[in-house]
Parts: structure tokens; C-alpha cells; sequence
């Protein structure tokens, strides 16, 4: 018998469909490798228990013979930062420890009525903030090719659930490359959709400009698939845009069937090609380039002067937006309390949130609180806020020169625990290849490219202009297609064995 | 160099209402400093020529039908609170003695 938790989403998918395999033998197979694994790695921060009920309730609808989405059935891992029904959502906080919230966020709502199997909810830093997430409150999560390293961040759990074949999908938020950057160190496929194009209902805010949720998972169909779902305008949210978006699965299809890149010009952002990328990375980035260009894209060098800026400038929008955000955690209708008698709702306040935030959370309120002072909001956010302008036209500009831009998805494979943790500047440089996409509001892939010297998964980024996500998912399946021919499958089954203790 | 000192990280935090311990406000005052360093370079990149972005998809005047929507109930929103009577959620003092 197949095993369940080695296949793609969409061959398990096909499988449900047709009735080979029921969603409870599906889940069940997800939830014993969550079982037989999770100890290590620490994907996940809760497993739902009632996940086995809803794959019964989605068998019996197929039998009764309800016609249902292509997916239904099929297990899911939900990043913790979503609100969910009956599961706590913490954002990785201690701050909300087992708040339970009373609405779904609209992407999971969409799961859902898609008659997907949520598993639980995975580790992340700590409301987002952090590219490790060795600032979880929970505790790290590992990288399953190598445990003493980091998953990347903030959504290492969803990437490590995928890599380790604990889920064939998994849901992520990308702020500053939250989605990429642990696709690209665990070996597996994230999205950060065009701003606007998922709803961030539900989504615990980080920075509201900046945020936006998308798929996770081990091949780019798989992540289309899911996109397909999650996609398209939602009332609840304001800034959610209102227009036809095509199918990106049936893109992925295409750009995987057609084994071609001809006509598809493709520039190699100057400024992410040098300076603070990892020799191996670098090595591998160019092989990524040769192969685009044996597959007959155009390549040719563009640039992005402003990406010089972008780091800074992400820096203060981001803390100055999530200051005022995380200000809503104030002890009175939701999360921790810390009281002593005769105090008042002030004092509370300050101490609740002394208790509840961990290091990284306090320090960027305290950076944005400053940012946004009088007498520093003009220097500061003011100016951030004119780089983002900046930083727009430059994409502008390379985008009247070509259809995609490509980069290493991250500057190194992934690094060790402890390695960055002391050093904030250190840990926010390390965003430099995702961050300008964020700003901009581009839709942006990381997918596996290779590995680097130290066998661990290196990513290819490759960025499209605003409502273009389609042209990720097309490239990026012939790319991922081309690849897995040489490699002799995808990247993700490379991993080494994870050892599965006996429950 | 930025002149980031531990009264300003004080008051930072109390206008930001997190009761900081002394410790927290040493390694806090130092790492803003480097922080702060490090991200300054943002005002020499623009001129006053450009304007601002604060959205990177503008939209403007979103609103929806003035008709009732899906809201929770008193159950469904004290479910998470600390202190509830039923009805409101319940606080310490507002105010304290000396005010």
C-alpha cells in the first residue's frame, strides 16, 4: 500500500476523489506521522482532535455521493498566527496560550467548505517576528534535513510539517519572507501572494501593510491547489481585492506540461546576486539561471538600486505597524491577565504584557513606539514609507524590461540554532531577499533549487509584478519539473529518513 | 551614533504599557541604539520630492451595505476574557487613589 504521507497533495487528492483512499485513512496516516515524528521536530503546536470526525463526515457525504472540491479530504497544517474555530491560536505567544477564538479566519473558513481536513496548528515566532523561530514561546521548531538547525521563520512549522510529511499542505502568513524563507531552508514550496489577494480575516495582524497569508507545501501544483481555495475577495477585509483571479493550478499544470520557458524574459536582480549571498547559494543560483536559459528563457541583468534601503525601511514600518496592532493586547477581553490587588487597569496592562511578550515582541514595540514618536516619525516612518515608494518604481522598471525576476529565495541554507538569536541586526539582514517583495506587494515563490555544501535545501525566489501570481506558478512548475527530472524525483524526497519512534 | 538612553527606553515603554524590568531596559537600551544605527540611513535615501506609500495596492472609500452583519454573541465574546460579569468585561480601577 502506498504510504499516504510520501505523496503529493494532489495524487492524494486524486486518490480521495476517485475513492481509493478514504480522507479517514488520509488524516489517520498524517496523524500517526505526527505522532512518530512531531517529538523531534516540533512542528506543531496543537493536533486537532477532532480532526478524524470531520474526515468521517467528508467520506459520507462522497458516499452519499455529494459532489465535492477536488481536495476534499484531504489533511491540512494551519500556521498558529490564524484564528480557528475550536483550536487554540496563539500566534506563538504566551501571551494568548490556549485562546480558543470564536470565528475562523476567512482562508481556513475556505478550507473548510472546501471539505479539508484541518490537523492542527504549527509553531511560528512569536506573532511572526523572527526568521528561526527560536522566538516561539513554545520552544523551536527543527529542520527535518538536519534537527540541530533552524526551519526557517517565522513559519518554520508549517515548512517543517511539510518536509517531514506531516501534511501535504500547509498554510503560512509572509510579512518579510515568513512564507519563503522556511520553504526555501526546509526544501519545499511557499507563496506570498499578491497584497490583497488573500484575505487577512482572521489572521492575528503583525504589520497590516505588509501581511498576507498563502500555501505551503512540497511541490508548486500542490501549493496552486490551495491558493485556488484561499484566494479571492472577502468583505471582512478591507484592503482584499475585488477581481477575477485565473486558476493558478490550472497555470501550474501548464507550466509543468509545457517543459519550456520560451519567450519568458526573466531578470536576475543585481543587488540579491552578490554582496552577503553564501558561495554555495551563489553557485547554485547560477545553475538555476543556466537552467532557465537552456529552457529557453530570455535572461538578462536587472536592477533594484533601492533594495540598499529596504531592510531599513522594513524595520521601522514593520515595528511602528505591529506596535500599534499588538496594542490590542491589553488584558481585558482576551489573553493573559497578570493583577495584584489595589492595582489599576494600567498597571495590569504593563504587567500582563511585561509577562505575556517574550524579548523580540518587546523590543520591536519599543523600536516602533519610538519610530512613530513626535519629533522622529518624519525621519523615520516618513522616510521608511518614501522608500517603499522607491522601492516600487524600481520594480516598476525592471518589470517593463521582463516577465519575472529571480534571486536566491534566502542568503544561506539554514543555520544553527543559537547562531543568530543574540543578534537582532544579525537575524533582520538575513530578510534581505524577501523583504522588497513585501514592501512592494508583489506575489513572490521560493522553490527548491539544489542543495548547498552542507546538504542542506537551497531556494530559488522568483518574484512576478502585482496580479501576476499565475507567471510564479507557471515558471516555477517547468522549473520544478526540469529539476525533478535531473534529480530523479523532487527535492523534498532527498531528506534523510526521520527516525519514527513507536507510539 | 544615536543617543538612545535608558530614561528614553523608560518612557518608551511606558507610553507602549509594558512594565520592563531594569535588566530589559540595559539590553534594551543598548540594542535600540545599534538598531536605531542601522536603519537611520532610510532619511538619506529620499529627497522631499517623493511621495509616500503606505499601502502597496491603493484603495480608496472601501465600504460595505449599511445592513446588519454576523456578529458574535455575549457568550461568544467573553469566552476568552479574564473577568466578565455576563454582560461587560471586568477591570481593575481606572483610576487610582491619588488621581
Amino acid at each position: 500500500m502506498t504510504d499516504l504521507t510520501r505523496i503529493d497533495g494532489a495524487e492524494l487528492a486524486g486518490l480521495l476523489a476517485s475513492g481509493e483512499v478514504s480522507s479517514v485513512e488520509a488524516t489517520q496516516a498524517h496523524l500517526d506521522r505526527i505522532a512518530a515524528v512531531d517529538g523531534e521536530i516540533h512542528a506543531f503546536l496543537h493536533v486537532n482532535a477532532g480532526a478524524l470526525d470531520e474526515a468521517r463526515r467528508i467520506d459520507e457525504r462522497r458516499a452519499a455521493g455529494e459532489q465535492l472540491h477536488e481536495l476534499a479530504g484531504a489533511p491540512v497544517a494551519i500556521k498558529d498566527v490564524l484564528c480557528t474555530i475550536g483550536m487554540p491560536s496563539t500566534s506563538g505567544s504566551r501571551i494568548l496560550e490556549g485562546w480558543v477564538p470564536p470565528y475562523d479566519a476567512t482562508p481556513v473558513a475556505r478550507l473548510k467548505a472546501a471539505g479539508l481536513v484541518a490537523l492542527g496548528k504549527t509553531n511560528m515566532d512569536e506573532f511572526a517576528m523572527g526568521s528561526s523561530t527560536e522566538h516561539s514561546a513554545y520552544g523551536p521548531t527543527r529542520n527535518p534535513w538536519d534537527r540541530e538547525r533552524i526551519p526557517g521563520g517565522s513559519g518554520g512549522g508549517s515548512a517543517a510539517a511539510v518536509a517531514a510529511f506531516e501534511a501535504p499542505f500547509a498554510l503560512g502568513s509572509d510579512t518579510g519572507g515568513s512564507i519563503r524563507q522556511p520553504a526555501a531552508v526546509t526544501g519545499s514550496v511557499g507563496v506570498k501572494p499578491t497584497y490583497g489577494g488573500v484575505s487577512r480575516y482572521g489572521a492575528i495582524a503583525l504589520a497590516s501593510s505588509l501581511d498576507q497569508v498563502g500555501p505551503v507545501s512540497r511541490t508548486v501544483l500542490d501549493s496552486a491547489l490551495i491558493h485556488d481555495v484561499i484566494g479571492g475577495h472577502d468583505p471582512h477585509d478591507s484592503t482584499s481585492l475585488q477581481r477575477e483571479w485565473p486558476s493558478f493550478a490550472a497555470a501550474a499544470r501548464e507550466g509543468a506540461a509545457a517543459g519550456s520557458l520560451q519567450g519568458l524574459k526573466v531578470g536576475v536582480i543585481r543587488e540579491l546576486d552578490s554582496e552577503g549571498i553564501a558561495p554555495d547559494v551563489h553557485a547554485r543560483f547560477q545553475e538555476a539561471v543556466r537552467l532557465i536559459e537552456g529552457a529557453g528563457g530570455e535572461v538578462v541583468e536587472v536592477s533594484v538600486p533601492s533594495i540598499e534601503y529596504a531592510v531599513a525601511a522594513y524595520y521601522l514600518i514593520l515595528p511602528a505597524e505591529a506596535s500599534s496592532n499588538l496594542a490590542r493586547f491589553d488584558s481585558v477581553r482576551f489573553g493573559l491577565r497578570v493583577e495584584r490587588p489595589g492595582q489599576t487597569v494600567e498597571d495590569v496592562m504593563a504587567a500582563s504584557r511585561e509577562a505575556g511578550f517574550g524579548a523580540e515582541v518587546k523590543r520591536r514595540i519599543i523600536l516602533g513606539t519610538y519610530a512613530l514618536s513626535a519629533g522622529y516619525y518624519d525621519a523615520y516612518y516618513g522616510s521608511a514609507q518614501q522608500v517603499r515608494t522607491l522601492i516600487q518604481r524600481d520594480f516598476d522598471a525592471a518589470f517593463a524590461q521582463v516577465d519575472l525576476l529571480v534571486s536566491p529565495a534566502a542568503p544561506t541554507t539554514a543555520f544553527r540554532f543559537g547562531e543568530k538569536v543574540g543578534d537582532p541586526l544579525a537575524m533582520y539582514a538575513n530578510d534581505i531577499t524577501t523583504i522588497p517583495a513585501n514592501l512592494a506587494g508583489i506575489p513572490g515563490m521560493a522553490l527548491p533549487m539544489g542543495l548547498g555544501d552542507d546538504g542542506l535545501p537551497v531556494g530559488l525566489q522568483l518574484l512576478a509584478p502585482l496580479f501576476e501570481d499565475a507567471r510564479l506558478y507557471r515558471a516555477g512548475a517547468t522549473i520544478e519539473a526540469l529539476l525533478a527530472e535531473q534529480w530523479g524525483g523532487i527535492l523534498a524526497h532527498q531528506a534523510p529518513q526521520l527516525t519514527e519512534v513507536a507510539r | 551614533m544615536s543617543e538612545i538612553t535608558r530614561e528614553q527606553v523608560q518612557h518608551l515603554a511606558g507610553l507602549a504599557r509594558i512594565a520592563l524590568t531594569d535588566d530589559e531596559v540595559t539590553s534594551l537600551t543598548t540594542e535600540l541604539g545599534a538598531i536605531v544605527d542601522a536603519i537611520a540611513k532610510v532619511s538619506e535615501a529620499v529627497g522631499p520630492d517623493v511621495p509616500a506609500t503606505s499601502h502597496p495596492v491603493p484603495l480608496a472609500n472601501v465600504t460595505r451595505a449599511d445592513v446588519e452583519g454576523g456578529t458574535l454573541t455575549h457568550e461568544q465574546a467573553f469566552a476568552g476574557a479574564p473577568s466578565h460579569d455576563g454582560e461587560r468585561f471586568r477591570v481593575s480601577a481606572i483610576l487610582g487613589e491619588e488621581q
